[in-house]
């Protein structure tokens, strides 16, 4: 069994410093043939080399669709983090062969939605500059609403403003523009579909909004990444291929067992596809779920768990793996 | 008159199920019955009621007499609410449900109550319009004719009672199938004596 979408390696054909934490990286085929095509709101596995731990994380296509001559995505540099975003802000130079893998899309566009309304929070604008390239080549009625800390860390916000005149609509915290998303939701016309990529806490406050303004789930539509959080190490057995394995501090569950040669699935490694779905055969202890997936009756049994985000504190904990 | 939710057996994923109305959250709400469906409409609002909820000033109810003759149009326009609108069958109320559908906005909780005929058009027009199938709530009440499309001439027979019947429009006789297309509104008709022309099976009332 393969893990994950297929991989291949990529050459970083150009790193552009957008500003002091947001840096884009361009990658292109090593045989310079196109990229495999892809639908905005994909995303790609990027494998770092980390001094000998590998790292696996999933970052949105900013590209145009229709430029298969390579792929772009934006890292915004987490210096709490547990390094990975940190090794492409520091460790990767045009010229370096790199490996990705195909694209994979969790979060894509409503063809029968008669209009779009984009909301993105920060760095959570990734996706839709990939996603208004697509609409407005196919002529769809779209609006983007994009909240970012000030304008210096903001800066997609005036390219995008350049290009698509006033259906982009931006906020900045230290100008004190705020989106009033009641009266933003209360009047969209029949038919609109929401999107919303960012942090937590706003995806959470548009979704509670939508639901209280009567919007039917299905026109609701979110992405967010988890990044795997750090913690305490910790050990977990794999009852099928009766390993052992040592967890570190700043490697996720799912790295751990992939270091230790085990092969699990994965697609998003950001806790919101469900791919990585593992049963649990015993614990003494408690998991820490930190994923999106699960119901909150999974999670209290503690009978699965998310091993690309979630993490363990206890005695014992035995994966059917 | 048959003032209780009606009760079907189980059957293939496409037949399509109903519930009972349930007031919801929501900017603006409208209601399109026909016939019995009127009863389910009452209820609604004794539920609302109940619950502290006063649907009535952003409430638009489109009600039709139904195909049998069915008419409780007093009733409901004693409910009070902001537009009422009665019309003698669902053709004539037709124009008004798309400019309802197409003016709203997102937000407006729709409710589609009565014949199936009536919720399986309703719901394809809020479906044209652009609500997903799950924002909108139906509760089937009255008579079970079915809306029935020929697969033979695709011509669309209102009121079938029977299993066989006879297509209004090429004369065939065909078997009833439990399978609904959403986007016309219409379940599925298959002639049933095509391998032994003339051998049809008694009809048989079914859907009353
Ligand atoms: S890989 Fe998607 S939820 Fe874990």
């Amino acid at each position: 069994m393969s893990a994950g979408a297929t991989r291949f390696p990529a050459i970083v054909a150009e790193v552009t410093e957008i500003n002091n934490l947001i840096k884009t990286f361009r990658f292109v085929r090593e045989d310079g043939a196109e990229v495999p095509p892809f639908s905005g709101g994909s995303h790609i596995v990027v494998e770092m080399d980390d001094d000998g731990t590998r790292r696996l994380n999933p970052y949105s296509l900013m590209s145009d669709p229709a430029d298969t001559g390579g792929y772009s995505i934006s890292v915004r540099r987490e210096d709490g983090g547990r390094g990975g975003s940190r090794f492409m802000h520091t460790r990767v130079k045009p010229g370096m062969t790199m490996t990705i893998s195909y694209p994979v899309n969790l979060f894509p566009i409503d063809g029968r939605a008669k209009k779009h309304l984009l909301l993105a929070g920060g760095i959570g604008i990734t996706p839709f500059m990939a996603h208004m390239a697509q609409l407005s080549e196919r002529n769809q009625i779209f609006e983007l609403h994009y909240g970012a800390a000030s304008r210096a860390v903001g800066q997609f916000g005036d390219r995008l403003r350049k290009h698509y005149g006033d259906r982009i609509h931006l906020y900045y915290d230290d100008e004190g523009t705020m989106m009033d998303l009641p009266s933003l939701l209360r009047g969209q016309p029949a038919g609109t579909h929401l999107y919303v990529c960012g942090p937590k806490g706003m995806i959470n406050a548009v979704m509670k909004i939508a639901r209280e303004a009567g919007w039917p789930r299905g026109a609701l539509h979110s992405e967010e990444f988890l990044a795997p959080p750090v913690g305490l190490p910790f050990e977990v057995e794999l009852a099928n291929s009766g390993k052992t394995v040592q967890v570190g501090a700043a490697q996720s569950l799912l790295e751990a067992i992939e270091a230790a040669g085990v092969n699990a699935p994965y697609l998003c490694r950001g806790g919101a596809c469900g791919q990585c779905e593992c049963e649990v055969a015993a614990v003494d202890g408690e998991i820490e779920h930190n994923d999106h997936w699960l119901t909150p009756e999974e999670k209290a049994s503690n009978s699965k768990i998310m091993p690309c985000v979630s993490r363990f504190k206890g005695q014992r904990l035995v994966l059917n793996l | 008159m048959k003032m209780t939710t009606t009760k079907f057996e189980p059957s293939i994923t496409t037949r399509p199920v109903y519930g009972i109305l349930e007031p919801q959250q929501g900017s603006a709400h409208l209601m399109i019955a026909d016939g019995e469906g009127a009863g389910a409409i009452l209820d609604l609002f004794a539920r609302a009621g109940q619950q502290g909820i006063d649907l009535r000033p952003s409430t638009h109810l489109i009600y039709v007499t139904a195909a049998n003759g069915t008419d409780l149009s007093d009733e409901l326009s004693r409910l009070g609410v902001a537009k009422f609108y009665h019309g003698p069958t669902l053709a004539a109320a037709m124009s008004r449900i798309t400019k309802a559908l197409t003016d709203a906005s997102m937000g407006l909780q729709i409710y589609l109550a009565g014949t199936e005929s009536l919720i399986g058009v309703a719901q394809s027009e809020a479906m044209k319009a652009g609500f997903p199938h799950d924002g909108m709530q139906t509760e089937h009440r009255g008579s079970l004719a079915r809306r029935v499309q020929c697969v033979h001439c695709k011509g669309i027979t209102e009121n079938v009672k029977t299993d066989p019947y006879v297509c209004s429009h090429c004369g065939l006789s065909l078997y009833v199938r439990d399978h609904y297309s959403r986007r016309i509104a219409a379940f599925q008709g298959v002639n049933i004596d095509a391998e032994d022309p003339g051998q049809v099976p008694d009809m048989v009332e079914k859907f009353t």
